[in-house]
Formats: structure tokens, sequence, C-alpha cells
């Protein structure tokens, strides 16, 4: 048992799944302030077809994910700010691009070892070069993500008064989404394109279900993010069992715990609102609210 | 058919002296959105340090007036001016309360943060703050009373008390215009005489310029010092005395309007001035500026 922490696979899966499990800790919170669930899903979607297309054309697959996610991230961040609207078209292009996928690996039958490891991810496959890589394209997610983050912010939580401040609104959604389609590039190696979600949306939720300090919020989602997936590949390695079992099940065990156990109540108003408004309350009644 | 009656009061002695600033110079100011044309011919000067009152009913265009002077809207023909200067997107003497959204109580925002977005929301790079600045955002929370919650996640507040943070928050950065869109909206009488008193207290100490949107005179009644009435494509500027009487109304709005006067409080019959969204133009029984 022990002897298997002397191949180095096993290293390089544990530094390709640290740095993957910080980028998607980090920018997951982002995913839920701004509810874009559904384009973290699309995006992945795409980069499958992408590839996909890599491998039919012989190129390496990074590139097709990379260059396809790029692709998606301006064409959603292009669609305006209409939720409906936007669901619509990334549920459409998301379709499209699944199938777009199946059609190159159908043409390319050979190929269908690629076709697993690009839809459940492939980490205890990764080599040396996959983990630079990974450093690399994460460093840059997570550059990206200071310098666009409090204006980020600001817009996702008010977007009039943001725009009004002079935040280029429409700019910083597009900018996001490629932000979020480099932490997808990172995420798929590790659990492939179908489970993305299980790393950029639920270690956020799940921190918010123990704190809704901002700070805080971000540093638990990276923590819940980094057990999942170091967990993930320790048992894998131990059972043999596939890594994109493991991690999804842990990340989801410890939002159901959270959901559970945690301290945020769903109900408002019972961590706070009681001090000044309770007194207020007495002070005056409610009628004639004017409107 | 534009109704500017003459003379309004003239401007407030500003505590800094002869108020020289025209701050807002609006020069036959009109505007269509699509084919609709919500306002035409504004023609008026707004002087430092006034307090001045828009009212008018639903799709009247009085938040459009205000995106124009926020430089987010254009006009379709006409001018206007702040300080000599086309609106700008982003100007830093201008603090916006945006209408009442209500905060999703899941939000990992703190009040604090919520109120620093008013300093530096627009900023890019690392969200570090110096000290100047996070004791300018203690100031602009004491300004309003809401330090003791302002390290609670806002959407857990009561709307009174997220109201008071919007209003730090556009005060933070030391505006010498305020811009208030509807400020009182979804307030019980009691916070709403708490936000006028902040504002009140803001322009008479500050000679701060304040534009105050709202369908309901009443509250703002001991501060205001003109009122900017737009309806049905007409407008009228004045003293409250001249311009919310039954004569003018009536002429506003083509029909018979009366306005009573009842414990220091005005109620305008057969206007509508928006009070109501379920009730239309064409309500002639309603019973507005209200309660």
């Amino acid at each position: 048992m022990i002897s298997l922490w002397q191949y180095a696979f096993v290293h390089n899966a544990l530094i390709a799944g640290a740095i993957t499990a910080i980028v998607a800790g980090c920018v997951a919170p982002f995913v839920t302030l701004r509810n874009q669930g559904f384009a973290v899903h699309g995006l992945a979607e795409v980069s499958f077809a992408g590839a996909a297309g890599a491998v039919f054309l012989k190129l390496p697959v990074e590139l097709g994910v990379l260059g396809a996610s790029f692709i998606a991230a301006v064409g959603f961040g292009s669609l305006g700010v209409r939720l409906r609207e936007r669901d619509v078209a990334i549920g459409s292009v998301l379709a499209f691009s699944t199938g777009i996928g199946v059609l190159f690996l159908t043409l390319y039958r050979s190929y269908s070892t690629e076709a697993f490891s690009i839809l459940f991810g492939s980490i205890l496959a990764v080599g040396p070069d996959d983990v630079i890589r990974a450093l690399v394209v994460g460093a840059i997610a997570l550059g990206a993500l200071a310098v666009i983050g409090r204006p980020l912010r600001f817009a996702s939580i008010d977007p009039e008064v943001a725009d009004a401040r002079g935040v280029p609104v429409r700019l910083l959604s597009t900018l996001f989404l490629l932000v979020l389609a480099l932490a997808v590039t990172v995420t798929v190696q590790v659990i492939g394109v179908l489970l993305v979600l299980t790393l950029l949306i639920a270690p956020a939720g799940t921190a918010q279900r123990l704190t809704l300090h901002p700070v805080r919020v971000t540093l638990y989602s990276v923590l819940i993010a980094l057990g999942a997936t170091l967990g993930g590949i320790v048992c894998a390695v131990y059972t043999s069992w596939p890594v994109s079992f493991f991690v999804p099940a842990f990340s989801l065990g410890a939002y159901l715990t959270a959901r559970w156990l945690g301290p945020v109540q769903r109900d408002a108003r019972t961590v706070r609102g009681e001090t000044e408004d309770g007194a207020a309350g007495t002070a005056h009644s409610h009628a004639g609210s004017g409107s | 058919m534009n109704e500017a009656a003459a003379g309004g009061r003239p401007k407030p002695e500003a505590a800094g002296g002869p108020a020289r600033d025209r701050t807002i110079a609006a020069d036959g100011a009109t505007l269509a959105l699509g084919r609709r044309r919500l306002w035409e011919g504004l023609t008026f000067t707004v002087p430092r340090g006034e307090f001045l009152v828009v009212l008018g009913p639903n799709g009247a265009g009085k938040t459009s007036l205000l995106r124009v002077l926020l430089g987010l809207q254009r006009l379709t023909s006409g001018s206007v001016l702040i300080d000599g200067h086309s609106p700008r997107r982003g100007d830093a003497h201008i603090g916006y309360i945006a209408q009442y959204r209500a905060i999703d109580p899941d939000l990992p925002v703190l009040g604090r943060d919520l109120v620093g977005f008013g300093l530096d929301g627009h900023r890019w790079g690392p969200a570090l703050r110096s000290h100047a600045s996070a004791a300018r955002i203690d100031g602009a929370l004491d300004l309003v009373g809401a330090r003791s919650y302002a390290d609670a996640p806002v959407g857990r507040l009561s709307g009174g008390e997220q109201q008071r943070l919007r209003i730090a928050q556009a005060l933070v950065s030391g505006p010498a215009l305020l811009l208030c869109d509807e400020p009182l909206q979804s307030l019980d009488l009691y916070y709403q005489r708490v936000v006028v008193e902040q504002i009140a207290d803001w322009n008479r100490r500050r000679g701060a310029t304040v534009v105050f949107v709202t369908h309901d005179i009443n509250p703002v009644l001991p501060v205001v010092n003109r009122v900017l009435l737009l309806a049905r494509r007409r407008w009228a500027l004045g003293a409250v005395d001249e311009v919310l009487t039954a004569e003018t109304l009536s002429r506003l709005y083509d029909a018979p309007v009366d306005v009573l006067r009842h414990a220091g409080r005005l109620v305008i019959v057969g206007a509508d001035l928006g009070a109501h969204e379920h009730e239309t133009a064409l309500d002639g029984a309603g019973h507005h500026i209200h309660p």
C-alpha cells in the first residue's frame, strides 16, 4: 500500500489536484454570487467539443479545451444579462456542442478512451508537463481574478449603482467568463467535463452554509475543494475506483453535512436584525407604508 | 404647453457663501425611449445646495432623468450640463441611491462591503484597503447610524437597515450632488423620516445638491426647496405652493384636479402621481400624494 506513494504519477496527481482545487475554490464563490452554474456547465460541454475536435485533428487536447471554452466565453458574454434568454441560448449551444463532440469522436473511432478521459477526467494519468500547464493556467486565472475581483463583486451585487459609478459591467461579465474558461480547462483534467460543477459550485455552496463572511467563504471553499480532490485521489489510488466517483461524493457529502449542521440558516432574520429594528418596531406602527 | 411656473423659491443660502454655481442646467432636454416621448423641452437650472423633488406618475421618466444625470442615458435632443460639463458616467462627485431592490439573504456580503463599493468598488486590483479608506467607510456608517450592523450580511438586514447602508454607500465618496431614486420605497413611516433626515442633513451641512425622486411629497415637505413635476410629457417646476396647485395640475393633466391640505399634508385628488402601481393614469378617483 505505502509503496504506491513512491510512484511519480501519484505525486503528479496530487500536485495537479491541489492546483485545481485552489483555483476552483477561489472561482466558485463568484459562480454562486452571479448564479452562473449553468454557464459553467455550458463552458464545460463546449470544451468537450473542443477536446474531441483536437483529438480528431491530432492537436493537443488542452488546446482544444481552452480554445473552445474561450470562444464560448466570449459568446456567452455577448448574450446580455437577461437570465431567461441567457439560459435558453446556453442550453442550445451546450447541447449542440456535445453533439459536435460526439460526431468528432465517432469519425475518429480509435479514440474512445480519449472520450472517456475527457468526459470523466484523467488525473491519474497526468505527467509533469500537465502539472506545469495546470500551474500556468491556474496562475493566470487567479491573477486575473485578483485584478477584476472587486469591481466584479460590485457589478454582481449592485449592477445599477456599479454602472453609474463607471464599472464596465458588460466587459466584466465577459472577463469573468474567460476566467471561468481557464478554471474549467484546469478542472476538466481532474474531474472531466461532466463533473466540473462538483468543484466549481459545490465548495462555495457548502462554504456559504458555514459562514457569510466573504473572506471566510473563499477560504472554506478552497479548503473543501482541496479536501474533496486530494481525498478523492487518495481513495482512488487505494481502491482503484475512479477519482471521478470519490471527488463528487466527498463534495456532496460536505454540502449535505453543512446543510444539516451548518450555522447559516435558510430563514432570514434569525442571525441578525433584532437590535435597532426591534427597538424601532415598538416605537412605531407599520401603518401607511406609502406604496 | 410646458409649464415653467414663474420664479421658484430663490435658491437656498448655502452655508459656504453665495452659490454661484448652477449645478444642473437643462436646456430643451427631451427624451424619447423608442417611440415613446417621456418629456420634452425641459429647461431649468438647479442651484448648488438645492433640495429638488421630482414627482410624477409611473412611466413619466423620473428614473430616466436620473439616468441622464448619471451619464447612463443620452438625451434625444437638448442638453443637460452638470457644473458646466456633460454628465459623465462614474463621476465621483455624484452619489446615487438606486431604487430599492431586495438583496438575497444568502449573499456573502457584509454591510461594510456594500458601503465600501461606494468608495472604491470601481477600482481594479486586489481589494486591499488603506486605514484612511477604512476610516471613511466607518465615518459614512456612523453618519447613518449603521455601525452596529456593519459586519452583518446585508441580505439578513431589514429594508430600513439596508436603505441606510445604501445612503452611506452614496455618501462615502463625499458627493456634491446626490441623486435619490424612490429612497422611501418599501420603508415604513419611521424609516421614511429617518432617511429623509439623513439626506436633508447632507444637503444642509455639506451644501450638497439633492435630486429626490418620489411619488409622495409629504415625507419631504419640510425640507424641499422646489418641485419638478413630470406628467404626460409635460412638466412644471417651482415651489410646492406654485406647482402643487389645483390650477397648475389641472392644466398639466387636462382634467380637474384638487389639492387638499390636511393636517400639514398634501392630498391630490384626480391626478395620478404614481403612488400605486396598479392604478393607471386614467384612474380619476385616485387620491394621491399619499397616504
